[in-house]
């Protein structure tokens, strides 16, 4: 099979739900005969019908209740907010309803259900289509959010969020979307969600990351290696519920944590992680704790993207600086 | 037996018809064509401020742009009928409505080639910028008709958005306090027929998108979006109501989207050329020069000279546009807050500095 990238990916695994599991449908804002405006729902309409694969009015916080509705009585929804920057809606029936019903009912009634939404920066989108929010979602409980860094981690991913008895925001890095393409095996083999993925071995510095700023830490890894520094990258990939272990191990083994998200760093999903290295893994490390973030200021629009956006060259940097401790 | 709810009866208004007849006693302002031309001239500006706009995206000089073609009138007659002191909140697609608002054609290819500068407007200082999250604008303009009452200013709020945002809760939301609480507002929807791939019929199993208004106790019209005369006399009207009555009126102008949704689209993919072709014997613009020709206000020599003088204009602008200045990297913490907090002074310095070391 031709290897494929991101987007593909993710129209090969959901692809293979709508085929394995007749209570999967897909909903959205142009999912139909356009095939969603990434063109990750291409071909879906055609293949299997306009029952299951529905076209919504133009409205956000609908899309997101109505799925709850469908989740309790039977179906598995999978619906797409055509960019991050449109969810904010939908945070009242996430918040409120989805990733609490089963809590409210005992588990009488749940909510198995899937949001998919491009996230992120990098493609000089228009204004409102380049934040990552992720934290704000990954501070509801009961809810997962998960964050794939290649094609075939998107497959694996997503095929195990809509297999989950529970809601997960799926959010696609939109830089990765076409970025590069592997082979996939279209196995319908899920990916665990409950662990991250240690994507590069070292024993210097470890990257803790996600997104779009995997393939920056893998960048500033081979810059650093030519330097004599080798560093660990860890794909934290699902940020609720955390995996505290896998980024523990790693520290325990480097003494050195450089935490790269391209969020604003305020609250960002890098507090967490680094408030939890502070509380469990302080008498391994050998030196602070860093991040590299976005700064705390409003995604700018394309002209100054680049400038806000974190990159190979602040992780260098940060791995760098933390080489001085020892 | 289940009895039908009446139809409702949605009046609907045009004065001048595809061809270019005059089918009903026209409004004062229009009975001198001449009259006429600068609303003729907005339009044609708009067409090829659009054109040479998209042209731009298409060379990697611009980001992602929405053209109004066959939309022009709505825009121009919208904007036609407001006075300066009215608040116009825009969606992604008015920039007929902005450019003769007093919105420069640099800003607005400063703001879709991504640089915020272009929404600091040196006129129309108390509009709204460009509104992207759809239909969230609806909410504001109920807003600043508060605001506008109380402080016994003599104007009205006029918020355009497309026929998929009123499916939105927004729209419900914002129809329903200005019946409630009678505040000057005028809603234009701007129906295009689609948005995006989804047809207007697939939108909503409403008849038109101005009867919503019913249940909201406040009006609702429809009238003939491409008839510019129509729109601005409607909206005028409408605008006449807001002010001195405070009755909220949703103007529904139809219209139809003769290009792609964005230049990020490609509408083949959904609707068919037949469908288009039809549409162009509609087009708001030859309308109305045909009109104004019938009337003998205007000759091949006038168009000629506009045409020229147009594209002059939109050259000279999209010159200053692409001669203008980068903006500063440490601009995108300066209008964050008014007063800025010491802790994001660390954060700026960085920026500044990563900024300058890569040239
Ligand atoms: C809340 C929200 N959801 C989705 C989008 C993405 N989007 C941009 S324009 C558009 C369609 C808008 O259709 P309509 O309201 O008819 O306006 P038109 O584009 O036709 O002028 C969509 C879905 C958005 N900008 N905002
Ligand atoms: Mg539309």
């Amino acid at each position: 099979m031709a290897e494929i990238n991101m987007v593909q990916a993710v129209n090969l695994a959901l692809a293979r739900a709508l085929e394995d599991d007749p209570s999967v449908v897909v909903l959205g804002e142009d999912v139909g005969i356009n095939g969603g405006v990434f063109r990750a729902t291409e071909g879906l309409y055609n293949r299997f019908g306009q029952d299951r694969i529905l076209d919504t009015p133009l409205a956000e916080a609908l899309i997101a209740g109505m799925s709850v509705g469908m989740a309790a009585a039977g179906l598995r929804p999978v619906s797409e907010i055509q960019f991050m920057g449109f969810i904010y809606p939908t945070i009242d029936q996430l918040e409120c309803h989805a990733s609490r019903l089963r809590n409210r009912t005992r588990g009488r009634l749940s909510c198995p259900m899937v949001i998919r939404a491009p996230y992120g920066g990098g493609v000089h989108a228009p204004e409102h289509h380049s934040e990552s929010r992720e934290a704000m979602l990954a501070h509801i409980p009961g809810l997962r959010v998960v964050i794939p860094s290649s094609p075939s981690r998107a497959y694996g991913l997503l095929l195990a969020a809509i297999r989950d008895p529970d809601p997960v925001v799926f959010l696609e890095p939109k830089k990765l979307y076409r970025a590069n393409a592997e082979h996939v095996e279209d196995d319908g083999i899920a990916l665990p969600m409950d662990t991250g993925f240690v994507l590069r071995e070292g024993d210097d510095v470890s990257l803790v990351t996600w997104g779009a700023m995997v393939q920056e830490s893998f960048a500033a890894a081979a810059t650093l290696s030519t330097r004599g520094i080798e560093a660990e990258i860890i794909d934290v990939s699902t940020l609720n519920p955390f995996d505290p272990e896998q980024v523990l191990a790693s520290v325990e083994k480097t003494g050195r944590c450089v935490i790269i998200h391209e969020a604003v760093r305020t609250g960002g999903f890098g507090s967490e992680i680094g408030a939890t290295i502070a509380e469990h893994g302080l008498m391994s490390l050998l030196a602070p704790v860093k991040r590299v973030t976005a700064p705390d200021t409003v995604v700018p629009l394309a002209k100054l993207e680049s400038c806000f956006m974190p990159g190979a060259d602040s992780i260098v940097q940060a791995a760098t600086d933390l080489m001085a401790y020892s | 037996m289940v009895s039908r709810e009446p139809e409702l009866e949605i009046p609907f208004h045009r004065f001048i018809d595809e061809v270019g007849q005059v089918v009903q006693k026209l409004p004062g302002f229009a009975t001198d064509p001449q009259n006429l031309v600068p609303l003729y001239r907005a339009m044609m500006l708009t067409r090829v401020f659009d054109e040479r706009a998209v042209g731009l995206q298409r060379t990697g000089r611009l980001g992602t742009y929405a053209s109004s073609l066959g939309q022009e009138a709505v825009g121009v007659g919208v904007a036609a009928a407001m006075r300066d002191q009215d608040v116009l909140l825009p969606s992604f697609r008015e920039q007929g409505a902005m450019l003769w608002r007093g919105v420069s054609m640099k800003e607005l290819l400063l703001y879709w080639g991504g640089d915020e500068r272009g929404s600091d407007f040196t006129k129309a200082r108390s509009d709204f910028p460009i509104c992207i999250p759809v239909g969230t604008q609806f909410s504001h303009a109920a807003g600043v008709a508060f605001a506008l009452k109380q402080q016994g200013v003599d104007a009205a709020a006029v918020a355009v958005a497309g026929d998929g945002a009123t499916s939105k809760g927004d729209f419900y939301e914002a129809m329903n306090i200005t019946g409630a609480w009678r505040l000057p507002v005028v809603f234009v929807i701007n129906n295009n027929q689609w948005a995006i791939s989804v047809s207007r019929t697939k939108q909503t199993a409403a008849r038109s998108l101005a009867q919503k208004s019913v249940a909201a106790g406040i009006l609702g019209l429809q009238v003939d979006g491409n008839d510019v005369v129509a729109v601005k006399q409607t909206v005028s009207e409408a605008l006449e109501r807001a002010r001195h009555s405070c009755v909220a009126t949703v103007v529904e102008a139809v219209t139809y989207r003769l290009t792609d949704h964005t230049t990020a689209d490609d509408a083949s993919r959904y609707r068919s050329d037949e469908e288009v072709s039809k549409h162009w014997q509609y087009e708001p613009v030859r309308r109305l020069r045909q009109f104004m020709e019938n009337n003998h206000a205007w000759s091949s020599a006038d168009e000629e000279a506009l045409q020229k003088q147009v594209a002059s204009e939109v050259e000279t602008a999209i010159q200053a546009y692409l001669d203008s200045d980068a903006p500063a990297a440490g601009s995108m913490f300066d209008y964050l807050y008014k007063n800025p907090p010491k802790s994001l002074a660390n954060q700026r310095d960085h920026i500044v500095t990563r900024a300058a070391d890569d040239g």
